[in-house]
């Protein structure tokens, strides 16, 4: 006990020493840990609002459709679809109902959504639960709700639709299809095909349906089953599918759909962003090791006086490998507990279905495990990286830590002839480069992380933006604008955390080369040699990690999207590169012109004391 | 007028031969009743060729003084002059600028850059002024050779003895050809026979016209030197001319001959 209190205070007044320092480390810990959690509590977060919806719907079970073959001119197969209703497990049915594709018009903009003719009195399954407004009438449509909201239109509102004008006395959500831009029922299988990409849909009365088709014959029907057993509908859909299509040209069999099936779909919804912030939370975990392992180590160096001092008066290789690992777990602990709780309060607005589903996800699955393993995750990070050099300080003479010797630098003969024939700053530059070549892998590495998923970001931005180029409908997507939001928010924090890096690699290299530029300006380098050297020996790894983050991003977005070919444009790969250096140009002048322009005589006194 | 008098102050320096003048310097640590005055209305001359020696306590103020010459300090008040030009006024840039060319730094400490060979070490003034990589480098050799280090011209400092380092940074402080050289207990941290090679050096040096200023605790260098003042909380308290030019029996008394 008594041990562990002495551990704990050396531990605490350490990191009270140096609150900056840690505040950094805090920070880039917590954006890991927020990115994770995010990525986890994603994890199934629609699942609710879908059964809300399927309970204040009474959504079916499975959804089955008959549409008319695509050439002849016959009548969809609605015998087959009337069977269904008496099939063996099935408790209860609403329609068929006539379902047709038409074109509305509204705010002077069309787009191709499907109708469907219902009766103006409740249905017993599949009653679409109204968000605004009222229930059909003739003349009066209700629209699904995501769609109403990608379109802009609200109750009281005037639509065409084929150019008959019908005004919108509802807005409503159905669990017996998905949210736009899913809305598209399973075709029958030799059925007409929907040619929408993202077609909404309208319900309104049967007779107006019949009216808007036009012919007879070119209906489509759907029906809504409710099983016994609900958790048995995707037995129940492969026993009613035909296995094979052949001879269904002229009388396509219907469709059918489960409701786990269709949760599934609506679950889409958030399904690229999960993806996206799980594999951006990864990124972030390896910058924050980056951040972990550059502050560790220069720490390590700036305090190994300290370890020869507690050596010296008795404390054991392992109290000070204990303390220098338990200052960090602390941060570690504390980083995971904010990145829950940040991640905890984000998450509903990425998972917030919009208004294509009832409920809330404001209640995400946020379980014990996933509380465990972002903290595990945090605590590895911090362990991982502290713990060779807190070996490795506790090793140390106690002699050699007294006299606080810095670590002897690294020798690159190359790099040194070479740089005899470079400008003062770059000749610097190389020296200072040359001096800590895992300084330099380090923040090389770390930059290539940040541009691979900025890279990443772009090609699923340059994605998103041909298919919405190629899309027919030209609205609002939900899912783009969520990505979008996903997308910016990874690329801000991994922008974040490499900017964080940046500052801990420059700091570290101050205090490392502190002697040297001193030394460099008492031969005769002016303080803007010393500074633009710093800077640039930054800047070189970070050039290099730009330029590696090019292929490290198009593999990225490959992995974990290999439906994905789009390449963002040049000019987008350019500005990234250019920036990052900018922006580490930016970071590291900071730092870098504070050292070169501290007084030459203390540093070097410093020295001799 | 301030000009005016700056022209006065150069013109009289060139006239009386003066390489390094101050005037009224001071220098303070501290505040209220901790205040320390490390440097306290110093005025000095150096003529062209002359070797000064500083002596005094430790903590007299004589480092301190090294580094307000050398523009490594800026004194908190009174005037230094360096080759006819006022140094302490001058920006950190036009500073570093003076220093490539007007003067050259030896320390006790030694302070050469550890991964650098004893080559690489002396060529890196004449590289930081702008020399070419060439030139630099046959001048970093001819000062090795000219300080008896040649076969030692590709050790890294760790690989050198107290005393060769001390050479490889005498050779280094002499590589952009400064007015002034400026060595902070240059003995310091050598034993005996170290410290003979490296007082043989300066003597050389001394011989060959170099205006040197060395704060010391060695009496052995003071004896070398044309002046020897001696400082004490922070001032000049005596001033002795030694051998009016010729050091050469001072030598032999120094136990550097024979």
């Amino acid at each position: 006990m008594g041990r562990l209190l002495l551990v704990y205070r050396l531990a605490a007044r350490d990191l009270r020493r140096r609150p900056a320092e840690a505040a950094l480390l805090l920070l880039a810990i917590t954006a890991a840990t927020t990115t994770l959690t995010l990525g986890l509590v994603l994890h199934g977060a629609t699942s609710k609002p879908y059964q809300s919806t399927r309970n204040a719907t009474a959504g079916p079970d499975v959804v089955a459709r008959a549409d008319p073959p695509p050439v002849g001119g016959r009548s969809a197969d609605l015998a087959a679809l009337k069977a269904l209703a008496h099939a063996q497990g099935v408790t209860r049915h609403s329609g068929p109902y006539p379902v047709t594709h038409v074109t509305l018009g509204a705010h002077r903009q069309t787009a191709a959504v499907q109708v469907e003719g219902r009766d103006t009195a409740s249905a017993s399954v599949d009653q679409p639960k109204l968000t605004q407004g009222s229930w059909v009438r003739n003349g009066g449509v209700v629209v699904e709700a995501a769609f109403a909201d990608a379109f802009d239109v609200h109750t009281g509102d005037t639509i065409t639709l084929n150019h008959r004008s019908f005004r919108i006395v509802g807005v409503a959500v159905t669990a017996a299809m998905p949210p736009y831009p899913f809305t598209t029922w399973l075709s029958a299988p030799g059925g007409a095909q929907d040619h929408a990409v993202h077609p909404g849909l309208i319900w309104l009365t049967r007779a107006d349906a019949r009216n808007l088709a036009q012919q007879t014959a070119s209906l489509s029907y759907v029906l809504n089953l409710k099983l016994a057993d609900p958790a048995g509908a995707p037995e129940f859909v492969k026993e009613h599918t035909p296995t094979s299509p052949v001879g269904h040209e002229l009388k396509p069999p219907p469709g059918l759909e489960s409701w786990q099936e269709i949760g599934q779909q609506a679950a889409n919804l958030v399904r690229n962003e999960q993806r996206v912030l799980l594999v951006g939370s990864w990124l972030l975990g390896l910058l924050a090791l980056a951040s972990i392992a550059v502050l560790v180590g220069s720490r390590m160096a700036d305090q190994l006086r300290r370890v020869g001092l507690l050596k010296a008066v008795g404390g054991t290789p392992r109290l000070v490998a204990s303390v220098l690992l338990a200052e960090y777990l602390v941060l570690a602990l504390l980083g995971a507990a904010a990145g829950l709780t940040l991640g905890r309060l984000a998450a509903p607005l990425l998972t917030d279905p919009g208004a294509g589903l009832v409920g809330s996800t404001g209640a995400v699955p946020f379980t014990l495990a996933k509380i465990a393993l972002v903290t595990v995750v945090a605590l590895g990070v911090a362990a991982v990286a502290t713990f060779v050099p807190a070996v490795r300080a506790s090793r140390t003479s106690t002699l050699l830590a007294l006299a606080d010797s810095a670590r002897p630098p690294r020798r690159r003969a190359w790099l040194i002839t070479l740089s005899a024939r470079l400008p003062v700053p770059l000749l610097l530059a190389l020296r200072v480069a040359a001096r800590r070549p895992r300084r330099v892998l380090l923040c090389t590495v770390s930059v290539a992380i940040t541009v691979s998923g900025i890279i990443a970001a772009l090609a699923a931005q340059a994605q998103l933006h041909a298919q919405h180029a190629s899309g027919s409908s030209g609205l609002a997507d939900p899912r783009t604008d969520r990505l979008n939001q996903v997308l910016l928010l990874i690329t801000v924090m991994l922008i974040a955390q490499a900017a964080v890096n940046a500052i801990f690699v420059t700091w570290a290299t101050v205090l490392d080369t502190k002697h040297s530029s001193a030394l460099a300006r008492a031969l005769g380098a002016t303080p803007q040699q010393v500074s633009a050297g710093l800077s640039a020996a930054q800047i070189l790894p970070a050039l290099a990690g730009a330029i590696l983050g090019i292929p490290g991003g198009i593999k990225l977005i490959a992995a974990v999207s290999p439906s994905a070919t789009t390449t963002p444009p040049t000019w987008w790969i350019l500005t990234t590169v250019l920036g990052t250096v900018l922006v580490m140009a930016g970071l590291t002048a900071i730092p870098a012109r504070i050292s070169a322009r501290r007084p030459i005589a203390p540093i070097l006194q410093s020295e001799l004391a | 007028m301030r000009s005016l008098l700056d022209d006065d102050e150069g013109t009289l320096m060139e006239r009386t031969g003066s390489i390094l003048r101050t005037r009224g310097l001071r220098t303070e640590y501290g505040k209220g009743a901790a205040l320390v005055r490390a440097v306290d209305g110093v005025d000095l001359d150096v003529a062209a060729g002359e070797t000064v020696a500083v002596m005094g306590p430790s903590g007299c103020g004589k480092s301190t003084l090294l580094h307000l010459l050398g523009g490594l300090e800026r004194p908190a008040a009174g005037e230094v002059w360096v080759g006819g030009r006022r140094i302490d006024e001058l920006s950190e840039k036009a500073l570093a600028r003076m220093r490539r060319h007007a003067i050259g730094f030896v320390f006790q400490a030694f302070h050469l850059m550890d991964e650098l060979t004893a080559l690489e070490n002396v060529e890196l003034p004449a590289l930081l002024a702008g020399r070419s990589p060439r030139v630099s480098r046959r001048r970093a050799a001819e000062l090795l050779e000219q300080v008896g280090l040649t076969d030692r011209a590709k050790h890294l400092p760790s690989a050198l003895s107290g005393g060769q380092r001390q050479r490889v940074a005498i050779a280094r402080a002499l590589s952009n050809e400064p007015d002034v050289v400026l060595a902070d207990e240059p003995t310091g941290n050598l034993d005996s026979a170290a410290t003979l090679d490296v007082l043989r050096l300066l003597d050389s040096l001394r011989s060959a016209g170099q205006t040197l200023v060395i704060v010391t605790h060695d009496s052995r260098i003071a004896a070398t030197a044309d002046r020897l003042i001696t400082m004490r909380d922070g001032a000049f308290v005596e001033e002795t001319r030694l051998t009016h030019g010729t050091t050469g029996r001072l030598s032999e008394l120094a136990g550097l001959e024979g």
